[in-house]
Order: C-alpha cells, then structure tokens, then sequence
C-alpha cells in the first residue's frame, strides 16, 4: 500500500520538484563531505598540517547531483521521456567527467572509480525501475526473487556435485599449470566456507546472532598450537580435542546469555570474542602474547612429512611415492584437508537439519513462544546449536594454526566474525549453496585486489548495507519447509 | 585514600564520555528496538570534526579558548549530527518493516564503511592534538607525597555533561519534539494515527544522538588529545555496555551507566591490571544481562504472543 503511493507520488512530479530534490540531495553530500574529504590532515612528528582539497569534492558532489536529477528522471512515468533523460544524464555525467577532470590532480582515479560507481549504479537503478511501476511490479519482484531462491534450491541437487566436482579435480590443474596462489585461494576459501557453514548452524538454522564466531576459531586454533608446541601432538591427535574444547566454550557462553534476545546476544558475543583475543593477548606463558605461538608442526601424511630433508628415521612423502619434492604437495594437502573439513561440515548439518533437534531449531528461529508452548526447551535447544557450531569453528581454527604454522591474537579480532557473519547473512540465512556463493564473492573476489585493502573494506561494509536494503533476507533466502504435510499444497 | 579520590575523578571524566555516547544508543533503542552499531563510529567521526575545526580555527587566527571550544562544540554537533541523520535514512529506514536481524547487521556494515572512509580520506595514523587547548589544574590535596589533581580540562567535561544533561532532559520532558519521540517509544502505530510524524521523530532521534556523540568525541580529543580511525569501536561497545548496564530506554540509566563503567574501567586499571581493562567492562555487560536483563534503572519487557 504505502509503496503503492510512494510510486505514483514519485512518477507524477514536476520536472522542477525533480530539480529540487537533486538540488537537496547535493546540498546534504556536500555538507557531509565538507569537513571530512574536504579538509585533510598530514602530521609531521607532532605538528599537524592542514590541506584543503575542494577541488575533488565540488566534482564528488556535482557527480551525485547529476546521478539523483537522472535518477528522478528515469523514475518518471513518461516511458520516452524517461529514456531520454537517462541517455541525456548519462551524457552529461560524461560531459562533466570530461570538463572538470582538469580541476583535480593526484585524486583522479580514484574520482573516476567513483564516477563510474554513480552512473552503473544510475543505469541500473534507472532500468529497474523503468521496468516496474508501483506495487503491482513490486509483488512481481518480491515473487522473482523468492523465485530465484527457489530456483538455485532445486539446481542445488546438480550444482552440489557438480561444485564438489570441481573442487576435487581443481589442485591438478593448478599444480598442472604449477600456480601454488591459486591452491592457496582455494584453502582460503573452503577455510571460510567452513566457518560459515559452521556459524550457519546457530545464525541460520538456530536463529541466534553471534558476533563472536571468531572465539571458537580462536580456541581451536591456540589449542591445537599449544597441544603441538608444549605436547608434540599432531594434527589429526588434537582435532577432537579442539572441538570438544570449542564445544564447551560454547557452552559456558551459551549458558548464561542464551536467553537473552537477539541483538542483546549479539553484542554479548562480540564482547565475548573481544574477551578471548585479550585474555589472548595477556597469556605470556601458555598463549605467547601479542608474539602469538610459533613453529607449529605443519601437517604430515600419516606421519609422512611435507619436507626436502625429512628428520633422522622419517621418510618424507615425496620418498615414499619416489616422486621429485615440490611445496605443491604440502599445499594440496592441506586443501583436501579443508575440503573434507568442509564437506563434513555440510554433510553434518543436512543430516542434523532433519533431526528432531535440527527441525527445533528451525521452529524456534522462527517463533519461540509457539515452541515453548508445544514442549520444545529452548535453552538447552539453542545450547547444542551454539555448542555444534563452536565444535566446526573449533576445527577450522586448528586446520587455520597448522596450515599457518604461526598464530597470533591478531588473526582473530572482531572484523573476522564480521566476515563470517557477512557470508552467512549475503548468502541467505540457512541456505548452504549461498555461504558457498557469498564466500566466493566476498573473499575470492578482494583477495586479487589485495593492493587496495582499505577500499576493500570500505566496499565491503557499504556491500552489507545494499544487500540488506535490496534483499534483507540475503541474496537465496528461500526458506524450504523441511518437513511439508500435505504435498500437493505447494503454492503455500 | 588520595591515591583513591584521585581516580575517582579521573573515573567520573571517563563515565561522563561513555554516558554521552550510551544516551545516543539508548534513545535509538527505546524508539526503534535496534542496537546503532555504527553509533560508535559516529562518536569517532565527532572527534575528527572536532580536529579538523581546531586546525582551521588556528589557520585563521581564531586561538582565544572560551570563544574556540564553543564554536568546535557547535561545528562539531552540527556536522556530525548530519552524519547520524544520514546514515539513519541511508541504512535502517529501509529496513524499518523487516526482521530484527537485517537492521542489526546493516548497521554493521555501516559501522566497516565509516571506519574505512575515515581511514581512507584521513589517513589510518592517529591524530595528535599537539597543544592543549586548556590547560592547567588545581590541587585538591596532597598526602604522602602524592598530590590530587582536577585538571581545567576534566571540570569543563565535568560541567558541559551536566549542563547537556539538564538540557537534554529538558527536551524530552517538556517539548513537543520530546513527548513525540515519547509516544513513538510506546506505540509507533498508535502515534502514526494521532498524526505524529514518526520518521521524522526517529530522524531526530538520531540527530540528537549523533550531537551528544560529537560532544563526547569533542570530549575524548581535548583530555586524551589523539585519535584515530578505529577509536569508535571499543568505546562504542562499552558506551552501549553502559546503556544496558543502566536499562536501555532509559536516559537516566544510560547516565548511570557509563559513570559506573568508567569507574569501574578506572578503578580496575589502577588496582588489578591495566591489560584486563577492557575484560573489565565487558564482564560487567555480561554480568548485568544475566543476572538484571532489564538493567539498574530499566522496566521489564512483556513479550505480548
């Protein structure tokens, strides 16, 4: 209703009431932009120099003028009109690109990236809403997009062993092009995969907001360091214990706070995360400190060592095969390693999603008072959700302390929670195939623009707003019933 | 004991910072039900303003304190209130109508964008002030060797918090504006109906949040005289540990609740260890919501099916 009106009210104004709100929108950028990009400060020692750049800014600001007038223009009901002013405003940020590109010096690409973000995201707001009018195309949208939820939902039965297809063949052709980033990549990927398939167990499934996923990593992974360093276990030794461990923490956490709602449960998990980096960060003795812990055994074959010249007693991988040594080895290795971590992970959590408890955990995600009313707790409920989602964080911790070899408290600070959490969120809560689409998004696609990391982040916070705003439910939300009792109904 | 009365001071300083930012979070939560994540980088966008006005203050010749501190307060308020207004329409007005997570987690990545557009257009060093802009103190007293002090800087944070305070309880109590955003907090509906503009209300809400955010900001550069780009996450997070802490909702609370965080952050550093600090506020947010939900000062909330 209220999108209904706000669409005629948009398509019936006036030329100059478009004018107008332009005028608006560009007088707010520009007070905004005053005193933050308009003035800078360089420091020298202790004295502080002031800059002005205006010119950068007046362009900034003129850019977001013209993309609001072309925006009004394209929202117009006239549907020629509309397309000449779009082609028209279009032509006009060029124009302006062109004449003012003289005024700023040493800004210039980064004024042209932004130009160029203005008019694509114009032309693409410009041509979707060109195609819709009012609430009637609105619907058609909301039902596309469950649509494609669905759509990716079914092809998942083909896309899953398709996807695993891939990814099991995918180290020989990197070792067959010998490129050794391209393996690293991939275990980066299925590292977050994990997590995120993981920490969709609780945000997913369970419902529950954790903002502090990065402690458990971090508790499997100082376990695992410790267990190697002072105890000269090996990898495959020490995996139970660091999900057992994770699990517990999980649990002494969940005990108390898991009652609590929502964001308030949000906030105590990020302090809970913030807690473990600084305990961290303090533990001399047992964690290291800000130095961390290093010379952690890196993995072996059973018992066969990734190494040119294996200690006294050992024979090395590469002998054992009579194959030629290459680091290749290790690294592949260690992305089948991952990659099974994952898969279990994944394996797991279909199984589980058809259990009782799984099926409470969705129920209770989407009304709790309704659950406890039919007899389902819901502390102890979310507690095993928490605990089993800690246990895969628990796991890929100790995969990440001896794939690295070296960990710190660094590694695990509040943006990496964020970035789990931004995986399972874009890709849709609860759906698997979107952690699998998000991760690849979002940290396969920076991680070749790794020269740019403050922008990087920068594009990913503001990729967090517009993916809520445009799909607050994530980009395949589509939220499958599990369990349907009469099959025919399903337009329901 | 004057080692003792000495933090104290410095306590109550650091809790009139910290209740400044909570009031911003305790507002937006009364009102809309959602946790402002990127409140704490609206404080840290406040201090930035505020540095920035204090350079071009020098660069014109304007250096007489009272005269300086006023308008940097002013300029600093204003400009940052504008950034509150807008990341408000930008980023939760959307999303007004959706589940409880989507706002949360928008704001989340509103909080990674400001930090990095900070960091991007100023530089990721911090900030140094250089020269204090008042300084100076008075004894209080002195035994065994140690003297108490009470610098000019911390009886000006003192007062201005105070002041702000009265006025701001003031305006909520006794304008219009004030019994809107009292009415929105009861029942949003129900407002709409009697012809309050609620998405003006919450606009403003907002503002007022992000001005006293850009006091405290202000506040935290004058007495600690640096910042930096990421100086809003922690104190965002135990300003909003203090808002609970007091009862979210409440004004008063939050107020309360950033007095005893910064206490307890102050006296905690001075008696145990300075590197558990920081576990120190966030036990007592853990503490607070297990065992006293609804916070000091806070009314229960009756989950209607």
């Amino acid at each position: 209703m209220v999108a209904a009106v706000e669409g005629a009210r948009k398509a019936t104004r006036t030329v100059p009431a478009m004018a107008k709100d332009a005028v608006i929108f560009a007088a707010v950028s520009l007070a905004l932009a005053i005193p933050l990009v308009g003035f800078y400060i360089t420091d020298q020692g202790s004295t502080n120099t002031l800059h002005t750049r205006f010119g950068p800014m007046f362009y900034g600001v003129g850019v977001l003028f013209l993309g609001k007038l072309a925006l009004s223009f394209a929202e117009s009901s006239e549907a020629i009109a509309r397309r000449i002013a779009l082609i028209g405003s279009a032509l006009a940020v060029l124009w302006f690109v062109i004449a003012v590109t003289g005024v700023v010096q040493d800004d210039n690409q980064v004024l042209g990236w932004f130009t160029w973000i203005v008019v694509v995201a114009v032309a693409v707001r410009g041509w979707v809403e060109s195609r819709r009018s009012g609430a009637a195309a609105r619907a058609i949208a909301t039902a596309e997009g469950t649509s494609l939820g669905a759509a990716v939902a079914r092809l998942g039965r083909f896309l899953g062993p398709l996807f695993i297809g891939i990814a099991l063949v995918a180290p020989f052709y990197a070792a067959a092009i010998d490129d050794k980033r391209l393996v690293d990549l991939g275990v980066l990927i299925f590292t977050y995969i994990m997590l995120g398939w993981g920490l969709n167990v609780v945000v997913g499934l369970a419902g529950l907001l954790d903002l502090g996923y990065v402690a458990f990593y971090a508790v499997g992974a100082y376990t695992y360091a410790v267990f190697s360093v002072k105890l000269g276990l090996n990898f495959w030794e020490t995996l139970p214990v660091a999900g057992a461990l994770a699990a517990s923490f999980g649990i002494l956490l969940g005990f108390p706070v898991l009652r609590l709602r929502g964001d308030y449960l949000a906030i105590v998990t990020l302090g809970f995360g913030e807690i473990i980096r600084i305990i961290l960060l303090n533990w001399a003795e047992l964690a290291g400190g800000a130095q961390g812990i290093g010379g952690i055994e890196r993995p072996s074959f059973f018992g066969m060592p990734f190494t040119a010249s294996p200690p006294e007693g050992t024979t090395s991988f590469n002998e054992f095969f009579n194959i030629e040594f290459s680091p290749m080895h290790r690294q592949i290795y260690l992305y089948y390693i991952i990659l099974l971590l994952a898969l279990l992970t994944n394996w797991f959590t279909l199984r589980i999603r058809k259990l009782p408890i799984g099926r409470a955990w969705e129920a209770l995600r989407e009304d709790e008072i309704a659950c406890r009313a039919l007899g389902i707790n819901p502390t102890n409920t979310k507690l095993t959700a928490f605990a089993i989602g800690a246990m895969f964080g628990g796991f890929a911790g100790s995969f990440f302390a001896t794939r690295q070899g070296f960990i710190s408290p660094e590694s695990f600070n509040f943006l990496e929670s964020a970035i789990i959490l931004a995986i399972v969120v874009l890709g849709g809560m609860g759906s698997q195939i979107g952690v699998v689409i998000a991760t690849i998004v979002l940290i396969g696609g920076p991680e070749w623009f790794r020269d740019l990391a403050a922008y990087r982040m920068l594009a990913f916070g503001g990729l967090m707003v517009l993916i809520m705003i445009w799909r607050p439910e994530g980009l395949l939300a589509h939220r499958e019933p599990t369990i349907r009792m009469h099959s025919q109904k399903r337009s329901a | 004991m004057a080692y003792f009365l000495q933090q104290l001071i410095n306590g109550v300083v650091l809790g009139s910072i910290f209740g400044l930012i909570a009031i911003g979070y305790t507002m937006v939560y009364g009102i809309i039900g959602m946790v402002n994540f990127a409140h704490g980088d609206i404080f840290m966008i406040g201090g930035f303003v505020t540095i920035i006005t204090f350079l071009v203050l020098g660069a014109i010749g304007l250096t007489w304190a009272p005269l300086a501190l006023l308008l940097m307060l002013v300029i600093a308020m204003g400009f940052t209130a504008l950034h509150g207004w807008a990341v408000e329409r930008v980023a939760y007005r959307p999303l007004r109508t959706s589940n409880r997570l989507a706002p949360l987690i928008s704001a989340i990545g509103m909080s990674i964008f400001l930090q990095n557009y900070v960091q991007i257009i100023q530089g990721a060093r911090n900030k140094a002030l250089g020269t204090p802009l008042i300084s100076g103190s008075i004894q209080l007293m002195e035994r065994d060797g140690f003297a108490v002090q009470i610098t000019y800087m911390q009886i000006v944070i003192v007062v201005l918090t105070i002041v702000l305070m009265v006025g701001f309880t003031m305006l909520i109590s006794n304008t219009a504006l004030g019994r809107n955003q009292r009415a929105c907090e009861q029942d949003m509906r129900m407002a709409r109906l009697l012809g309050v503009d609620v998405d003006r209300t919450i606009s403003l809400t907002f503002v007022m949040g992000a001005a006293l955010a850009a006091v405290a900001g202000m506040v935290w550069l004058l007495y600690y005289g640096i910042i930096d780009f990421y100086v809003g996450f922690l104190a965002g997070i135990k300003a909003f540990s203090a808002a609970v802490l007091g009862g979210i909702g409440s004004l008063p609370g939050a107020m309360l609740g950033g007095l005893l965080i910064g206490l307890i952050e102050v006296f905690w550093s001075a008696y145990f260890s300075v590197e558990y600090k920081d576990v120190a506020a966030f036990a007592i947010l853990v503490l607070a919501l297990v065992f006293r939900p609804t916070g000091l000062l806070g009314k229960p909330e009756i989950e209607k099916v």
